[in-house]
């Protein structure tokens, strides 16, 4: 961790859904500081991932709610910041890259007409200086063919495509925190790792702070300096990225072992056993 | 059970052209299962499209189950051909609960007895009953992956074409689909073509795959191939390097092989 004062320090944080068959804890009294580094969060479907990432930008649907001891970003509260202060900090400073690309995509406009009206919001750039950069910023995240892709509309691109786009257009504010949800669960494995070698370099050169969320254990250990392991909307452990495979934690260990090995073929993988044990030591 | 000849897919014209898939020739034998891997963009998903009759703008040969396929597809086609998409968010209706989603494919093909039915997909895929009465939007991306994969069980299909069917799922979900998939295979003697980016969950369910690279095949290996890493195609090579993690040097070293 850096020793400056975090970008962003969130205490106690719940996350609550009342429906019809009772409440739905999604997120409950989870702790997490951000700075300029790379924190990984990982953990089985349903645990709270994605609603921390909303949280944290105020963005969880009704009736949902959302209560911490401290949920602060560069010295602003954002439990109780106006809807024009969100506003600023959502478009400026904090980015999100959510879970499913093409749902945030606008179905009706080119991919270049929104990235270029993303830009100029940003920038107050002119259109032919915009419409350069969006290139630039396709051609950064290994888009073959910028100029087609720039003219096509969302479901003219695969599913790759889709996801880069969405990181190219969450980069074109310059934020200081990227909350990056699954963003590259569709990439080949090549372009994956080139990708994230952009995200890295802003954390590297510009300080940026990442939240990168997956489900890929391998991946999070060798890229991320910290992980943070969520289950039914618990940390169960938090731990330096390049220990995570000697984890300790019996959950942890449950998630590596799951994971299918080249080397290993067609075998039946072992899957989870839960032990209701792992939510009370956190009670 | 599957072969296809010289497929070959375009979409658009002029400037704004592009060849999707350029020759592209496998044969699927029946109860085998095929993986697709490749870059992103490749046409991986556009030749799975093709097949399930979702994209009429082909050329060559395509045969299913001894038919030759022509673009238009019966709708009896769907009782022994389903896929399952890449992506869950698009491809489950929002304003339809979990129920009405499993129920209509049962209501299309008069297949009765939609509530035990409805009920044994979900099981096999490890959701339990109370997900029948939730809306897309009030489930996980993993859930919704699971219920994507019920709907297509649920016609009990010979033929699965599955996109990416786990690159929405926590490993430990993966593993119970990828065991599932698995035994089903074997109990239903049902034929696969799955895509997928990760090597470790193709060398887990295929017997054979080929790797895509800019709309066309590089390599056919065998999983024993995969397995003790010996492809011979550069950009073969180049994903498994890349299967090792995330590593700065390395990836300064990629290239592209169009
Ligand atoms: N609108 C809602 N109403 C009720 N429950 C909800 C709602 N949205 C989310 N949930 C529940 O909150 C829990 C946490 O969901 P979340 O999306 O954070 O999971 P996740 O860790 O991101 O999972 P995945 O890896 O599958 O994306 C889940 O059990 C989910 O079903
Ligand atoms: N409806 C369409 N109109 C125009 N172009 C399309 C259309 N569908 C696909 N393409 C193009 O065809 C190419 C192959 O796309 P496809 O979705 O098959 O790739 P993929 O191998 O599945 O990639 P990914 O791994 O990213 O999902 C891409 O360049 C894409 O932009
Ligand atoms: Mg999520
Ligand atoms: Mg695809």
């Amino acid at each position: 961790m850096s020793d400056t004062k975090p970008l962003l320090t969130v205490r106690n944080l719940s996350v609550d859904f009342p429906t019809r068959v009772g409440l739905v804890q999604a997120v409950r009294g989870l702790n997490l500081s951000v700075g300029q580094e790379k924190i990984g969060i990982v953990g089985e479907s349903g645990s709270g991932k994605s609603m921390t990432a909303r949280a944290i930008l105020r963005l969880i649907p009704l009736p949902g709610r959302v209560r911490a001891d401290e949920l602060s970003f560069d010295g602003v509260d954002i439990l109780r910041a106006s809807p024009r202060q969100m506003r600023a900090i959502r478009g400026q400073r904090i980015s999100m890259v959510m879970q499913d690309p093409k749902f945030s995509l606008n179905p009706v406009l080119t991919v270049g007409k929104q990235i270029t009206e993303a830009y100029r919001v940003h920038h107050g750039s002119s259109e032919s200086q915009a419409r350069q950069r969006a290139l630039v910023m396709l051609d950064a995240v290994r888009i073959r063919d910028p100029e087609r892709v720039y003219r096509a509309y969302p479901h003219e691109v695969s599913g790759g495509m889709g996801q880069r786009i969405m990181i190219a257009m969450m980069l074109v504010p310059e934020p200081d925190l990227l909350i990056a949800d699954e963003p590259t669960s569709a990439l080949d494995v090549t372009v994956q790792l080139q990708v994230l070698a952009i995200l890295d370099d802003l954390v590297t050169q510009r300080g940026m702070g990442l939240i990168f969320i997956s489900h890929d254990l391998s991946l999070v250990a060798s890229f991320c300096d910290r992980v943070v392991i969520m289950y039914s909307g618990q940390v169960m452990e938090v731990c330096d990225a390049r220990d995570l495979q000697s984890a300790k934690h019996p959950y942890t260990r449950g998630l590596l072992q799951c994971l299918p090995k080249i080397e290993a073929g067609a075998i039946d993988l072992p899957v989870l056993e839960r032990d209701p044990a792992w939510l009370e030591a956190h009670e | 059970m599957i072969a296809i000849e010289d497929l070959d897919i375009s979409f658009g014209s002029g400037r704004n052209a592009v060849h999707a898939v350029r020759g592209f020739s496998a044969h699927v034998a029946a109860n085998e299962s095929f993986g697709l891997v490749g870059e992103s963009g490749s046409g991986k998903s556009t030749v799975l499209r093709a097949l399930c009759g979702l994209n009429a703008n082909w050329t060559g040969r395509i045969v299913i189950s001894g038919q030759n396929q022509t673009p238009r597809r019966e709708r009896s086609f769907y009782k022994l051909v389903q896929m399952v998409f890449q992506d869950p968010y698009g491809s489950l209706h929002p304003r339809r609960t979990v129920n009405n989603i499993l129920a209509e494919p049962v209501a299309i093909h008069r297949l009765g007895d939609a509530d035990r039915r409805i009920d044994q997909a979900l099981s096999d895929v490890g959701l339990n009953r109370q997900f029948r009465f939730r809306y897309p939007h009030q489930l996980s991306g993993g859930q919704r992956q699971r219920v994507a994969i019920a709907r297509a069980l649920i016609l009990e299909p010979k033929i699965l074409l599955l996109d990416e069917p786990t690159s929405a799922l926590d490993v430990s979900v993966q593993a119970e689909v990828l065991n599932l998939l698995r035994r089903l295979r074997k109990q239903r003697n049902l034929t696969y073509i799955l895509v997928s980016h990760d090597l470790a969950v193709v060398s887990n369910m295929c017997d054979r795959l080929a790797v895509m690279n800019h709309g066309s095949i590089v390599e056919k290996l065998t999983a024993g191939q995969l397995k003790s890493a010996s492809p011979t195609h550069p950009y073969t090579q180049q994903l498994l390097v890349a299967s090792k993690g995330y590593d700065r040097t390395a990836i300064d070293k990629f290239v592209d092989y169009a």
